[in-house]
């Protein structure tokens, strides 16, 4: 197991590399000057232009500024950004909202699709599975921002139950409606996923088994069937948690959460491309180390599953 | 079996660290100062640059500039220029000024406002080395080009045009006379700098310090920065309000939402999609306005371009826009028609200076465009990613492809970063959008930048040396009302020359929460902050 997670970690050097160097690579190859736009609506100064080009190396070639990005973010320095601002405490300060986000997104849709996913897989083709059927199938056709809009809109305008942005310095309670707007799509995969693991588990073997030992009906549901069906849907809760963290874009950007996904999204923008490869980087490294997660947790559902 | 499953809850408990560790600590935010008065909430957007007097053109830093100072002058919201940190402004001939500083102006950190603080803050934006932004505002000043010259090294460190006579006044020789300089003095650029910003321009960056009715009190990148109220303020009356937080949205439809239910307390622009059937009004009623600023809205043209070099054409095209219909579909009739090249809110504008070159002319527009031979599509061209821009642009573009009976196509381009790039570079095959607000108050700052022959955002390559040569002789005039009717003259050579079509003077549309009371805005459209009051 440690020689497992150690070569998994080993990988990510290999994957940081090629990822900083097509990013920073792509992100150059964007149109645009990154030093037009900062005066207003007119043309900025030569003297200006010169200064920046010599700060930020703009006037050597693009491998050799990718080199020396790169020795900076090998000694943790993210850099400096068109504004003067630290990568690093932009990304300090952004980071843990999104992540706080990202889980409560995750809970949401973790204990809500898993109940809905247990309680109609149990029971495929009654009266709740197709409730929840039709409702997951309405979740998946609407796109993120109606629902986002929409919910802003009725709770926060109309009825005033939330306020219809999040503060600076967002709680978790105040991340709720975000979260759920987040996670909405998932969550509908996650119910059907389970439904169906747990409406093909519930024929298995060990299941009969289970009931013929004269266990509880919970007990083989809860310990037995629900854990065994579970591998699925973890896999595709980890995957998700780096599908989130990247996709907050909408999201934030309806619930003006300062996160992440609206700091890439505005550094695309102005092509800020040491920001932009930094998080981008940052949220490579979280999804793979999500996957390892998700790889770790499969030894501990089921023992049967050798990682090394 | 049992062994294993306590090294996947090792395994597990390790990456989940790791997971966690490349989050990063947090970043809290500090409460703004609450002392007696209490603070209210602006909103803003991200500063492009450091916030440096020297270094800020674009609006989300100067707004909060021009809280934390103020300048030798300010302007009314008529565009009036009246005297603030200055006590005189004299001149005999408009080209030798002295200036004298009023009593009792002190810096955020105690200092007092000198003479020299003034003098060593030009002399320091305007020096090349220094790669300030604003340089190009000192180019009148005698000694300019010692310090930034056109080519090579400055051989000065500081402009001959500024001299020091004492504590509190100093003298300012140009190089030409300009009846205008006093009112280029309220520009962002132009605010005085304390000694400690010289010692080390780094660490003042992260804690500015100026002279004006609010002093800095935190930034956070991305989120907001927090003023709070300056008493020792040595201008008419210290602010109402106890502090000012600057609050950035990457998104104005998501400030208005705040707005309406009271989480934010000022919008300066409402989004476009809550102006259709005035929506904004029925959502904030008794807390909205609609004010005209000294803002136009004009298309120009690539006269580098064989096919729009003929001024005939251009002036069909002009007469093709139907503007009226553009003010009413996409503005609901919120903005005036445009009747010359210099906005209605700039002192010495003319009315009507463009007559039936303006206005909805089909007959006269399809002739003298089927006589110019124009061939192809005509092409509009404008960025995407700022308010309206898209919809007035679509909107004259079908007014332009039905009058002309040509076809005519909307291009485009998805960032104004890339709009400015393509412009600045000659790249652009067709007519775009090009926006100028008067931020100073005269008619020099709107016609000079934009048209005379070389300027720096003159992206069309317009010459005429007529109007160069009118334009010149009025910002060399020896007083203002001679210079205003040498530049209405050389409004009238414009118009004849048509190297832009102008559309809409602009105006303003803002909200504010119901905690605010005697909201007004200021001349270039931002909350007047000293003025505005908290309803008990």
């Amino acid at each position: 197991m440690g020689r497992y997670v150690l070569r998994r970690l080993l990988q990510l050097v290999p994957v940081f590399i090629g990822t900083t160097f097509l990013i920073y690579f792509m992100v150059w190859a964007l149109p645009g000057d990154p030093l037009a736009g900062k005066c207003g609506d007119q043309a900025c100064p030569p003297a200006f232009i010169e200064r920046m080009r010599l700060e930020y190396g703009l006037d050597q070639p693009i491998l050799v500024q990718y080199l020396s990005y790169l020795g900076g973010l090998l000694q943790g320095d993210f850099g400096q950004n068109f504004r003067g601002q630290d990568v690093g405490t932009l990304i300090a300060n952004t980071y843990p909202v999104t992540i706080k986000l990202a889980l409560v997104a995750l809970v949401i849709q973790a204990v809500i699709g898993l109940t809905a996913g247990v309680l109609t897989g149990l029971r495929p083709g009654g009266y709740l599975d197709n409730v929840v059927l039709t409702a997951t199938l309405f979740l998946v056709a609407v796109p993120v921002f109606v629902t986002g809009y929409v919910l802003q809109a009725v709770l926060g305008l109309r009825l005033g139950l939330i306020p219809p942005t999040v503060p600076s310095d967002p709680g978790l309670f105040d991340l709720i409606v975000p979260g759920y707007v987040l996670g909405s799509l998932s969550l509908a995969y996650v119910a059907r996923l389970t439904r169906t693991s747990i409406a093909e588990n519930s024929r298995a073997d060990y299941v009969r088994t289970a009931t013929a030992k004269g266990l509880t009906r919970n007990r083989v549901v809860g310990v037995h069937l629900t854990r065994n069906s579970a591998i699925p849907v973890i896999t595709f809760l980890g995957a998700d948690f780096g599908t989130l963290m990247g996709g907050a874009i909408v999201t934030e950007g309806i619930f003006n959460i300062r996160g992440i996904g609206g700091l890439i999204f505005e550094s695309i923008q102005r092509l800020d491309g040491v920001v932009v490869t930094g998080v981008v980087v940052l949220l490579v490294m979280v999804y793979l180390l999500a996957n390892l997660l998700v790889d770790v947790t499969y030894a501990l559902l089921d023992p049967r599953i050798r990682l090394d | 079996m049992r062994s294993r499953r306590a090294a996947a809850l090792l395994a597990l408990s390790l990456s989940t660290t790791l997971v966690l560790s490349a989050c990063g600590g947090g970043g809290g935010t500090t409460d703004g100062a609450q002392a007696d008065a209490p603070t209210i909430s602006v909103f803003g957007t991200e500063p492009q640059n450091p916030l440096l007097p020297g270094n800020t053109r674009e609006v989300g830093g100067s707004k909060i500039l021009d809280a934390l100072w103020s300048g030798l002058v300010g302007y009314t919201v008529e565009g009036e220029t009246e005297n603030v940190v200055a006590e005189s402004i004299e001149t005999t001939d408009s080209q030798n000024y002295t200036i004298t500083i009023a009593e009792g102006w002190t810096f955020h950190d105690g200092t007092p406002v000198t003479a020299q603080s003034f003098v060593d803050a030009w002399n320091y934006v305007a020096y090349a080395p220094n790669g300030q932004s604003s340089a190009g505002f000192f180019a009148p000043i005698a000694g300019f080009a010692d310090v930034s010259p056109a080519e090579g090294e400055p051989t000065a460190e500081t402009m001959s045009g500024l001299q020091v006579v004492d504590e509190r006044t100093f003298t300012v020789a140009l190089t030409s006379p300009s009846p205008v300089f006093e009112t280029t003095l309220g520009d962002v650029s132009f605010y005085p700098m304390p000694e400690s910003f010289f010692a080390d321009p780094q660490a003042f960056e992260d804690n500015p310090i100026g002279n004006g009715p609010f002093r800095f009190e935190s930034r956070v990148p991305d989120q907001n920065v927090t003023l709070a109220r300056y008493d020792e303020y040595g201008g008419a009356a210290p602010a109402n309000v106890g502090g000012v937080e600057y609050r950035f949205y990457a998104d104005s439809e998501a400030a208005y939402q705040d707005v309406v239910s009271g989480n934010l307390d000022f919008l300066e622009t409402i989004p476009g999609s809550f102006l259709i059937d005035n929506l904004y009004q029925q959502d904030l009623p008794d807390r909205n306005g609609n004010q005209p600023y000294a803002g136009i809205n004009s298309m120009a043209f690539p006269i580098y371009e064989e096919r729009y070099a003929d001024p005939q054409l251009r002036q069909a095209i002009s007469m093709a826009v139907d503007r009226e219909a553009i003010i009413n579909n996409v503005y609901n009739g919120l903005v005036e028609p445009a009747t010359g090249f210099i906005p209605a809110g700039v002192p010495g504008h003319v009315d009507d200076q463009c007559g039936e070159l303006c206005t909805f002319q089909p007959e006269r527009a399809k002739q003298q465009f089927d006589a110019s031979g124009f061939e192809g599509t005509i092409e509009l061209i404008s960025n995407v990613d700022s308010a309206i821009n898209r919809e007035w642009m679509q909107a004259a573009c079908i007014s332009i492809s039905n009058t002309l009976g040509t076809e005519c196509n909307f291009v485009p381009v998805p960032t104004f970063a890339e709009f400015l790039t393509q412009r600045q570079a000659q790249e652009l095959t067709g007519i775009w959008r090009s926006g100028w607000i008067a931020s100073q108050p005269t008619m020099e700052y709107v016609l000079q930048p934009q048209y005379v022959t070389g300027a720096e955002n003159n992206d069309g390559l317009y010459t005429n040396p007529e109007f160069d040569a009118l334009v010149e002789r009025g910002s060399n005039a020896a007083s203002i009302e001679e210079a205003q009717a040498l530049w209405a003259e050389a409004e009238r050579v414009l118009i004849q020359d048509m190297p832009a079509v102008p559309i809409n003077d602009q105006s303003a549309q803002f909200g504010w929460s119901d905690r605010l009371d005697n909201v007004s805005m200021t001349y270039d459209r931002e909350l007047d902050v000293r003025s505005v009051t908290v309803r008990q």
